[in-house]
């Protein structure tokens, strides 16, 4: 199949400082894909690059679209939620629900309301006497319903309790995604959304860090616990970190061979956070 | 077209307390102070011993045509005047209207919802000119007739109450013939009032804070400029002509009857009109967009909206 998105040499600098720089990758359609990066690492920037909202160096197309030049036609056919909080504050339910209904060629009302008959909005509500949870459910009520081939979300839990947050993901993998349809999304919580990603994007300083998919990270990577004695052994083999737990040491190792790692002690999976952690030492200092 | 109509309901949606509430509350607050000084009036005559009123005379013997007529042309004109009152509160409102147009989803970020609806620029800015040249001044002028009608009909009971019938004479007004004309009259009023719209939604689209004061300072401090050079001697402009040719007509094109700058021949006072209805005349109004002032005016003010859709585009860092 075609990939959905294609990036080659896109770059994009702000007045003093990198936010892209010279990224290359691709993404397939049916993944969901985490683009995680610490603060500042350009994520948001190209998620923008994607939308059309911003300006950038290099070649991008989505869907087979350039961003900048035939935004109003990929719009049809991508959705966003940009963190929480970006309804309008003045807007009712019922007024969000027509006027996208009414915009949208692609948005199928009867869905739209059905997901929110769930929820305790009303129709009369207006966003801004809304909690910050509610207005989330109602712009992923108006999100789902439109039959869109990608869905970006920058930070879409920010700020909700994990009732909320868990609600959020289970409602996208239950009702939303399919084979057709490509999610990419950012966000602090990994831990969270580490069993629904089947992608994983690292993003440091402007640069794609890591680029696999999450079969291939427990290929690569290990986590081993070696006790006192063996570290210096597990040391010569280069771990991309070293932790203490307990009196004994745990190193990640990034391409070392499983066979060699199960001498030096019990080999886990590492979690896409220690993975995180350990790729990231060092961007802040 | 489906997508503008919707937008623009946006647009009434969102700002239904200025487009609708605010000439509805001015013409409210207006009857309330006119009921008032009635009341005030008749209790004060009272006590002053002033009625019945013998010196004016009755109007109960039947009008000549011409008479009838001419008192027609006066309560049409008293329609147009209460409606140039509320129109003038509109005036207020759509400047207002139009600096936050494109500057208060930038600042709360809302921006980004609606970026994510498949909607060009242009048609987002589009319908935001239209609700502040077309939507706002339709409503004002009909609320304005209405609450002329309603000032009219307290005149006439007030002469009831004292004895004179002239329901009658409300016969001779044309009201719906004077909102019609006025309507009529709105695409004018638009194309004059473009300079403005464009200056305001320019500086709401590029702002990073504090739009108004943009808006404001920069005609303001560039005519203090140009009468600094003038009076040394370094520039031979007129500071005044400069006020009325670009400071006035960025900042105050908005109010009602914004062509009259333009036009020549027309003289909203004068005498020689038969009815107020004539004055209206569509030709006589429209002939003001033969001053070549007035096309200059309208291709800068659209190309301070094309302006405003381009940095709306590429310049959002929300």
């Amino acid at each position: 199949m075609n990939a959905v998105i294609t990036a080659n040499g896109l770059s994009k600098r702000y007045k003093d400082a990198v936010a892209l720089d010279n990224v290359n990758f691709t993404i397939q359609p049916g993944r969901i894909v985490g683009l995680i990066g610490p603060n500042g690492a350009g994520k948001t920037t190209a998620l923008k690059a994607m939308l059309g909202l911003t300006n950038f160096q290099g070649h991008l197309s989505v869907l087979g679209l350039d961003p900048r030049t035939q935004r109003d036609k990929l719009m049809e056919e991508v959705c966003f939620i940009a963190d929480v909080a970006v309804l309008p504050r003045w807007i009712r339910v019922s007024e969000a629900i027509d006027f996208v209904a009414n915009v949208h060629p692609r948005f199928n009302r009867a869905k739209c309301e059905a997901f929110l008959a769930r929820t305790k909005l009303q129709p009369n509500q207006r966003v801004r006497q809304m909690s910050k949870g509610m207005i989330v459910q109602l712009h992923l009520a108006l999100v789902m319903a439109i039959d869109a081939k990608v869905l970006v979300l920058d930070e879409p839990t920010l700020g909700l309790d994990i009732l909320y947050r868990k609600q959020f993901y289970q409602s996208l993998l239950e009702e939303y995604f399919d084979d057709n349809k490509t999610i990419i999304v950012t966000t602090h919580q990994v831990e969270e959304i580490e069993h629904i990603l089947t992608d994983l994007m690292f993003i440091r300083d402007g640069k794609i860090v890591l680029d696999t998919d999450m079969e291939a990270v427990g290929e690569r990577f290990a986590e081993v616990m070696v006790s006192a004695e063996m570290a210096s052994t597990a040391r010569q083999l280069n771990p991309l970190d070293e932790r203490q737990v307990f009196g004994k040491s745990i190193f990640l190792f990034d391409g070392v061979d499983h066979a060699r790692l199960e001498s030096l002690g019990e080999i886990r999976r590492p979690s896409v956070s220690d993975l995180f952690v350990a790729t990231m030492k060092g961007t802040y200092a | 077209m489906k997508t503008l109509y919707w937008l623009m309901k946006r647009e009434y949606w969102e700002h239904r307390g200025g487009f609708l509430w605010a000439p509805a509350i001015t013409a409210t607050t207006l009857l309330a102070i006119a009921l008032m000084s009635i009341i005030g009036g008749e209790i004060v005559g009272r006590r002053m011993g002033l009625f019945p009123l013998n010196d004016i005379p009755r109007g109960n013997d039947p009008l000549t045509p011409e008479q009838f007529q001419h008192v027609g042309t006066t309560l049409d004109g008293f329609l147009c005047f209460s409606a140039v009152v509320v129109l003038a509160v509109m005036a207020i409102v759509v400047f207002f209207y139009c600096l936050g147009s494109l500057y208060e989803d930038r600042k709360d970020r809302s921006i980004l919802f609606w970026e994510s609806l498949p909607i060009s620029n242009w048609k987002t800015i589009l319908s935001k000119v239209l609700s502040a040249t077309v939507v706002a001044p339709v409503i004002a002028t009909v609320i304005g007739v209405l609450f002329g009608l309603v000032l009219l009909a307290l005149g006439l009971f007030y002469l009831m109450f004292h004895g004179f019938n002239a329901w009658h004479l409300l016969g001779a007004a044309h009201p719906i013939q004077v909102t019609f004309d006025i309507i009529a009259l709105i695409p004018l009023y638009a194309l004059c009032a473009l300079p403005t719209i464009g200056w305001l939604m320019l500086c709401s689209a590029s702002a990073r804070s504090m739009p108004f004061l943009w808006a404001l300072v920069i005609p303001l401090a560039s005519n203090l400029i140009v009468w600094w050079l003038d009076v040394i001697g370094l520039l031979n402009l007129n500071a005044s002509w400069y006020f009325q040719h670009i400071t006035a007509r960025l900042l105050f094109a908005l109010p009602p009857v914004n062509w009259l700058e333009f036009s020549s021949k027309l003289h909203v006072h004068s005498p020689d009109h038969v009815t107020m209805l004539d004055q209206l005349g569509l030709a006589g109004n429209y002939a003001a967009l033969a001053a070549p002032d007035a096309w200059i005016g309208i291709i800068v003010g659209g190309a301070m909206l094309v302006a405003a859709i381009w940095l709306r585009r590429w310049r959002n860092d929300a």
